[in-house]
């Protein structure tokens, strides 16, 4: 493929609008939830402790692996959209 | 049969399956040595990157740094995790469609320079050879507790199990290893978890248990244990940390040191295609959080087991006798690694807070009331999973595979870290820089030769630890976060970044770090050039030295951008392997040169 078509560019766009979409998701519930907004959240309880502390040493994990897979597929389908999927 | 009898046996059948794979996996080329061929099942690669990144000090030594941190620590788990999540998406794909062989090797040849490589060389060489000396020495130490031979030996044994594998199989000698030893170490850790989780709340499942409530007393985990720790003057387990920005950034430099550590960066060249990488870092994290979700739940209950046996009345009542202690503080004391002295002389254990924190102040006059003259129970935070299949009354089975689980943790993650070193030696130094025209019987040879060499001295480290070697975090998080993860990502993500940019951001994000480091630890770790005391205090708004590799980053991003801006333009070549490294197709045709 020629590296410099016109749906080539199209494709990296959706790439980059995809992995902008995912770190802000990221960041929101580490930096975010966990750490920044705990204090805001504290009122939630869960657990015998608030929402912050489960971001912190459960939910973080969690959302991170949806994540991935999340990113993976929607890839998986952007490849074969614009053509540029293994054969 | 004798514990040790059955330490033997599970740690010589572990050691026996790893050698037959070996045997099994032999390399026949330097594709096989440096990427086992690049036919990996993601899958099966997702379970080996898992090996390959939890250590001797995930296995051993996280769950005590969360059950004395409580939220604090928090860090540890979002950092050694997130980073995934960026490498994912920012580095690792791309990578694999350049379809090379070596981290320097994408850093030489994107940025079209011998200095870029060089650099890049010499960081991947710091940060995983003080990487590989915890291995070791972790390994040194599972051996010395388990199978009653000292340390030294035991690192030895370790050292030549790990170069049969390795120097026979390379990197598809490692991988089949790093499985077996991903299904041996995950064993070990969640059994155990498992049984102090239904011991304490009835649940199977320790993540769930962590949030669940505690029979004995009716009150959730965390309450009690928040509880029963204030109440003897410790610092709430759930308590906010001090700086917010400073949590931040040593999260952050965790992710991105995660991200640009070459050792498991390597370990998404093995995969066929572009598409496996991707579905490889799911599968890797799927399988880390495994660990990583179980391990709060074991450090929360641990310690909560922990007080509630030294407090067996609560902790309003007298601690136990001395004479009374269950058998497992008696096991452990003979380590050493749990410390009783009768300050008092009321032959009880008195276990609480006397450190100069504001929480230990405030308790000060409550425990000289009680007649208390100072903590007396020295807890080492590593024997909390090591110690747990007795504290919680397990089989001598368990304590078995928790020997072999944690020497596991320390032979997979070392064996990752020696074929990063070696394969940058025999790649990037030999092949790509000193001698092009070296046979690929040559190189493999080479390849084999470097890492004997890499086991030799990281075995001679590991048994006489250099002083840098506590630093692990410091050094291989802020040198793979300053330098080399913002040098591969500019290299994917922006096509203007020149040579000269990119040399210059590397050393600048490198010296900055490593000087703000030297500042509070001594320059190059040498005892007593610190120029100011690490303490919060000291610290420039508050970041302390674990956290500046992220800082170091923005720096490195900072001058790249500049220098490149300032100087000319990529020549075309390079621009076009930009551009061919975002598109998947054609991932396979690329490996072969």
């Amino acid at each position: 493929m020629s590296g410099h078509s016109y749906d080539a560019e199209q494709y990296w766009k959706a790439n980059l609008r995809l992995i902008f979409g995912s770190l802000i998701v990221w960041a929101l519930c580490s930096y975010g939830f966990a750490i920044l907004l705990r204090p805001a959240l504290s009122g939630i309880a869960i657990g015998g402790t608030d929402l912050g502390f489960w971001f912190a040493q459960q939910g973080s994990i969690l959302t991170f692996i949806a994540l991935i897979f999340h990113y993976a597929w929607r890839m998986n389908r952007l490849d074969k959209k614009f053509g540029v999927d293994e054969e | 049969m004798s514990q040790f009898a059955i330490n033997i046996m599970f740690v010589g059948a572990s050691f026996l399956i790893y050698i037959l794979i070996a045997v099994w996996a032999k390399a026949g080329s330097t594709k096989d040595f440096y990427v086992a061929g690049g036919g990996v099942h993601p899958v099966t690669n997702g379970m080996a990157i898992g090996a390959d990144w939890m250590s001797a000090a995930s296995f051993i030594s996280m769950a005590g740094i969360i059950a004395a941190g409580g939220y604090a620590s928090s860090a540890y788990l979002m950092g050694w995790t997130g980073g995934y999540v960026l490498l994912a998406m920012l580095l690792a794909p791309y990578l694999r469609k350049f379809g090379k062989f070596t981290v320097p090797e994408f850093i030489g040849d994107r940025f079209y320079s011998k200095n870029a490589r060089l650099v890049a060389v010499l960081c991947l060489i710091i940060a995983s050879l003080t990487y590989v000396i915890g291995q070791m020495a972790g390994a040194g130490v599972a051996f010395s507790r388990f199978l009653e031979v000292d340390a030294t030996t035991g690192l030895i044994i370790a050292a030549v199990v790990i170069f049969i594998y390795s120097v026979l199989g390379g990197m598809k000698g490692i991988t089949y290893t790093q499985v077996a030893q991903y299904c041996v170490l995950i064993l070990a850790y969640t059994i155990p978890a498992v049984f102090i989780s239904l011991q304490l709340t009835g649940n199977p499942i320790p993540a769930v248990g962590l949030f669940s409530t505690h029979i004995d007393s009716g009150m959730p985990i965390l309450d009690k244990l928040n509880q029963i720790i204030t109440d003897v003057g410790f610092r709430e387990y759930s308590a906010d940390v001090d700086s917010h920005l400073n949590m931040v950034l040593f999260t952050l430099t965790l992710m991105i040191g995660t991200a640009g550590l070459p050792h498991v960066i390597i370990r998404f060249f093995t995969v066929p295609k572009v598409a496996d990488a991707r579905w490889s870092a799911g599968w890797a994290l799927v399988f880390i959080a495994l660990l990583y979700l179980t391990a709060p739940a074991v450090a929360s209950m641990a310690r909560l087991n922990l007080m509630t046996t030294i407090y067996p009345d609560g902790t309003a009542a007298q601690p136990i006798q001395y004479d009374e202690r269950p058998n497992w503080i008696k096991e452990w004391e003979v380590t050493g690694l749990i410390e009783f002295t009768d300050k008092n002389d009321d032959g009880r254990i008195q276990l609480y807070n006397d450190d100069s924190s504001e929480e230990g102040q405030a308790f000060q006059a409550e425990a000289e009331s009680r007649g208390w003259e100072g903590n007396e129970l020295e807890v080492n935070r590593d024997i909390l999973v090591l110690a747990n299949p007795e504290i919680a009354n397990l089989p001598g089975w368990v304590i078995g595979l928790i020997a072999a689980g944690g020497l596991a943790a320390a032979l997979s993650t070392a064996a990752g870290l020696l074929l990063a070193i070696s394969s940058a030696i025999s790649h990037d130094l030999i092949k790509r820089s000193i001698n092009p025209a070296i046979t690929e019987k040559g190189e493999l040879l080479a390849a084999r030769i470097s890492m004997a060499v890499a086991i030799v001295v990281a075995t001679y480290l590991g048994a006489n630890p250099p002083g840098f070697a506590a630093q692990v975090v410091a050094l291989a998080f802020g040198i793979a976060a300053a330098s080399l993860f913002p040098a591969l990502m500019m290299g994917i993500f922006s096509k203007r970044i020149n040579n000269k940019g990119a040399v210059a951001g590397m050393l600048c994000g490198l010296i900055f770090t490593l000087s703000y480091i030297f500042v509070y630890k001594g320059w190059f770790f040498i005892p007593g050039t610190a120029n100011l005391a690490d303490t919060a205090e000291n610290w420039v708004l508050g970041i302390s030295p674990l956290s500046i590799g992220s800082i170091g980053a923005i720096v490195n991003f900072a001058v790249a951008f500049a220098v490149s801006n300032a100087t000319e333009e990529p020549p075309v070549e390079i621009q076009e392997l930009v551009e061919s490294v975002r598109y998947p197709r054609g991932a396979g045709r690329a490996q072969d040169h």
